[in-house]
């Protein structure tokens, strides 16, 4: 038995590397720093260490022969889930690429909000330490940013100490749409983060008129969904007022239409406020399933972000037409290969194609796939390398235990050879 | 196995050989002496041909977050580039900011085989290892940036002396596996952060009452007591901003006889005369570059088209946001580290300041007398990408074609220059020395960029041609440690290069203020933050090559 310490989470996005995990042979115990989202990811236990085939167990040479001959004479696969490391990435990469494949990160539809803005008019961001040593004032945007991440505020802005704010627990907290599910946003001497809720699906509306109060524009009227104008002057006030202020969202939580056209006002608002004399930055959740590590590897490999297809020779993006559910509704693949090594219960779309899960040891399926290759989770069986939410730090993922389960990159690396 | 490659004209600067037929032995990868009696395996007929060592490229943005910002950012300058994959290479895309993979191919097809990124943050250098991970043929490094990071500034409010700051450096570089160290706008990225949107040479950061020359003169003395090869790597205060020939002037004076590198000195050579209050300071930088033998640059040539400028600047790039084409951009600030700003480009030759920097580039690299001391660069992707070197190297060595050129830029612009008057050619021996054994001296590599006995066989072999662009564009032999990976300017085998790094010693006491520091302020572990040398080996394909620092017995 042994304890291992400064463990970093690929599961919670917010890079906590401050787990002490106990490790007895193949089980794991989070004996410190845990939370609802890392504790029970690292503790999933192990219950397939062999590969199937239509049910039976196999060697892994056998079910990796099978996978590449269910590829072999395939016009369009689809790669879906991409939930794994940046090793896995590569190879998930080097597949699709020598299949002609469609690969799909399963976060994409969220994270379009913010690729779409991203590549129409960019923004101004920061990362959390800057968050932590800087923020003054933090504004969340329609999202319950501690079911996100349980840490965020303890870690980030209810540091003990801070190198620029003489006393972190005075910064100032606002709940912009949705109210928050806990009270982690409360500062440790117990001020309450304000909340103005809104419908989610009003949120254009209201993000519209403060970004038109924050550049001095005439409101005519004295409400908007619900929110009085005077309420939103006053967010407009303080965020002009800050030194530091921090506007955070989370592009899955902004679940309606056009979304990306409420992320484009906020970072455009936020660029507005950096042309009146002070500083402001956004602060995009996200760095789940792999997201940001599938979307930063598919971007330096190929040129896009990770919902790209390979099938005319070459990398082709398209953030609607390459979606796994459009995919699949019209017929448009004739394969499902789904990669998952982080979340046994993220299992891919009910599908009558042939289907190859490369999965985290643990996943269950209503329907068994045609083969089915249990691997180790990066950070735990392995070591690796995950991107965290502000897609800068890139943290090296220790290995804590010998599962003899193979790698995403091994089992896709051998498929590719096979083919 | 042994190669010879028979007959060819060599230009080997590092062996002062200047245009004399010599043969070349391989084996094992490497360059050897003609050995007395071994049977050739396999034999090249290169009488007539140019042959160089494998050109390196000291300052390109090959690696790193906001390269990769850059390339989400402009999915449509894809799409005019796509690049289909073969049986032995991977698919991507070209053009300003080119994929991984595409970018080793490019390199390589131009005779390349070395590209070192010089703005790793501390924070992001995984990321530019894994990225220059996945560049095939290429060597590749990095140099750290420091100067606006937190725990440089807070050593310098408290006075430690410079062999704390020493430690810090050394333990940085070893920390992020690093050849070199950057500094850019310094200081200034972190007053950017405190709302500062400007900062010259002698102004405060308003938090920490540290000035820009005083980063620069400990950094710069860090660098020279460590005993790295290659100078501190500046990027000078006000890119872009007309008026900052002064400045850059001043940084040079300033400096006090350190070794410096002053990079992309383009964008720092301005002055503010004439009707448009923006002129070239190319004559008074060249000069002051002749005088001052500490001091190394790179020009960072524009070229006009479409382009996207990725700088850690964040505070110079959100000035320049206004110049967006198209109109999108990104700044950042990052982990009390550093910061960037990724701002698209379209370089016009009808618009005056654009032609004017044109010209200045120009000035500069003919105005300069010591090919030793230049290097030959766009600032890739910031000035134009990578594979508009052979026109560039066209532009200097043919005057008619320069002059050509010149004639067709904004005419306000050909009367602010005095291009037209300069008669340099540069010629094939200068090429190899700005691009080859220049810098590989520069950068310290102590086996690449010279065709002698024991340099790895990084070779490339060009047919002659009066039209320079035609003749660099399209090498007919490319060898990469002994390896034929181009032929007739197409990849025909890869391979994957080796990183190159220094490992200076430290004091191990350094750890414990930064354990501290990273425990209270920064976001992850001090034990989390160095990157161990199986992070770069551990895939099987890449591999680290140490050198020498100045002082090491060898």
């Amino acid at each position: 038995m042994t304890e291992i310490t400064e463990v970093p989470s690929p599961f919670c996005g917010i890079g906590t590397d401050d787990l002490t995990i106990k490790v007895d042979g193949v089980l794991l115990k989070v004996i410190e720093n845990g939370c609802a989202v890392n504790t029970p990811a690292f503790e999933q236990p192990i219950t397939d260490t062999h590969a199937r085939v239509s049910g039976q167990e196999v060697s892994l040479e056998v079910a990796v022969a099978k996978a590449a001959e269910l590829l072999k004479d395939t016009k369009l696969p689809l790669i879906g889930g991409c939930a794994t490391d940046v090793n896995g990435m590569r190879g998930l990469l080097a597949l699709a690429d020598k299949a002609g494949a469609v690969i799909d990160n399963m976060n994409f539809t969220g994270a379009r909000n913010n690729f779409l803005a991203l590549q129409d008019s960019g923004w101004m961001n920061t990362t959390l330490a800057e968050v932590k040593n800087r923020c003054d004032l933090l504004l969340v945007v329609g999202t319950d940013v501690e079911a996100f991440a349980p840490r965020f505020f303890e870690r980030y802005l209810w540091n003990k100490e801070s190198m620029f704010l003489d006393d972190t627990s005075s910064r100032e907290v606002i709940y912009l749409g949705r109210a928050p599910s806990g009270t982690a946003s409360t500062s440790p001497t117990g001020k309450a983060a304000q909340v103005l809720p809104c419908a989610i699906e009003d949120l254009p509306e209201v993000i519209a008129v403060l970004r038109a109060l924050v550049k001095k524009q005439p409101i005519r009227v004295t409400s908007v969904a619900g929110i009085a104008v005077a309420d939103l002057q006053a967010i407009a006030d303080k965020l002009l007022a800050a030194t530091y202020g921090v506007v955070t969202w989370g592009a899955g939580a902004l679940a309606f239409r056009q979304a990306e056209l409420t992320v484009q006002t906020l970072s455009e608002m936020i660029k507005d406020i950096n042309n009146q004399n002070t500083r402001c930055s956004g602060l995009p959740l996200a760095g789940k399933e792999g997201d940001q590590t599938a979307n930063q590897v598919c971007g330096w490999t190929t040129g896009y972000p990770a919902r790209t297809r390979f099938s005319s020779g070459y990398p082709e993006y398209d953030p609607f037409l390459n979606e796994t559910k459009v995919l699949l509704e019209n017929g448009e693949v004739d394969a499902l290969v789904w990669v998952q090594a982080f979340n046994v219960n993220a299992v891919p779309p009910e599908t009558s194609l042939p289907t190859i899960v490369v999965g985290r040891s643990g996943m269950t399926f209503t329907k068994e796939p045609d083969v089915f290759i249990p691997v180790g989770t990066p950070g735990i069986d392995h070591a690796g390398h995950a991107y965290r939410m502000d897609n800068v730090v890139a943290i090296r993922l220790k290995k804590l235990r010998d599962s003899g389960l193979p790698s995403t990159a091994e089992v896709l690396n051998a498929i590719e050879h096979a083919l | 196995m042994l190669i010879k490659l028979t007959g060819g004209i060599v230009y080997d600067p590092a062996s002062g050989i200047d245009g004399q037929q010599q043969d070349i032995y391989i084996r094992d990868g490497r360059i050897i002496a003609k050995p007395a009696d071994a049977v050739v395996d396999k034999e090249y007929d290169l009488k007539g041909k140019v042959v160089m060592s494998g050109a390196i490229d000291m300052h390109t943005h090959i690696g790193g977050g906001k390269g990769n910002i850059a390339r989400t950012l402009l999915p449509e300058d894809h799409r005019q580039d796509p690049v289909h994959r073969s049986d032995i290479t991977r698919s991507g895309c070209g053009h300003a900011m080119p994929s991984t993979f595409v970018t080793g191919y490019r390199y390589a097809e131009m005779g390349y085989t070395a590209g070192f990124e010089p703005a790793v943050l501390p924070n992001n250098a995984r990321q530019a290892h894994m990225e220059m991970g996945d560049i095939p043929i290429l060597d590749k490094g990095g140099y750290v940036m420091l100067g606006s990071d937190d725990y440089l500034l807070r050593m310098l409010t408290a006075k430690k002396d410079q062999k704390a700051i020493n430690d810090y450096v050394a333990w940085t570089m070893t920390s992020a596996k690093a050849i070199g160290v950057k500094v850019v706008n310094p200081g200034g990225i972190n007053a950017f952060k405190f709302n500062q949107r400007k900062l010259d040479l002698d102004e405060q950061n308003s938090h920490y009452g540290v000035t820009p020359r005083e980063i620069l003169r400990v950094l710069a003395t860090a660098v020279k007591e460590i005993g790295v090869a290659h100078p501190l790597h500046v990027h000078g205060c006000n890119l872009g901003v007309p008026g900052n020939v002064q400045t850059t002037l001043d940084t040079i004076q300033g400096i006090g006889g350190l070794p410096m590198h002053l990079t992309h000195i383009q964008f720092h050579s301005y002055g503010t005369e004439g009707d448009f209050k923006f002129s070239s300071g190319a004559a008074q930088i060249a000069e002051a570059i002749n005088r001052n033998k500490n001091i190394t640059i790179d020009v960072g040539q524009i070229l006009f088209g479409q382009t996207v400028t990725a700088s850690g600047d964040n505070m110079r790039q959100h000035a320049n946001h206004k110049h967006a084409s198209p109109n999108k951009w990104v700044t950042m600030d990052i982990e009390c580290d550093a910061g960037c700003g990724v701002v698209p480009f379209k370089y016009k030759d009808q618009n005056f300041v654009n032609a004017l920097q044109w010209a200045i580039g120009l000035e500069t690299f003919l105005l300069v007398d010591d090919p030793w001391r230049i290097f030959l660069t766009t600032d890739h992707p910031n000035g134009a990408p990578f594979t508009s070197y052979p026109h560039l190297i066209r532009l200097l060595m043919d005057r008619s074609f320069r002059n050509d050129v010149l004639a067709t830029i904004h005419p306000e612009a050909q009367k602010m220059t005095t291009l037209a008057s300069i008669e340099r050619e540069y010629t094939l021996q200068e090429i190899a020395i700005m691009t080859r054994a220049g810098a590989a001296r520069l950068i310290g590599l102590k086996d690449r960029g010279g065709l002698s006995a024991g340099n790895w066989a990084d070779i490339t072999v060009y047919t002659d041609n009066a039209d320079r662009q035609k003749m660099f564009e399209k090498p007919d032999y490319v060898f990469k440690d002994g390896q034929l990976v181009v032929v007739d300017g197409k990849v025909v085998s890869t391979k994957w290069g080796t990183t190159h790094v220094v490992k200076p010693q430290f004091d191990a006491s350094v750890e414990k203020g930064l354990k501290d520091y990273f425990d209270r302020y920064l976001t992850m572990k001090l034990g989390n933050f160095r990157i161990s040398d199986d992070e770069i080996t551990e895939d099987g394909r890449g591999s680290i090559s140490v050198h020498p620092l100045q002082g090491d017995v060898a």
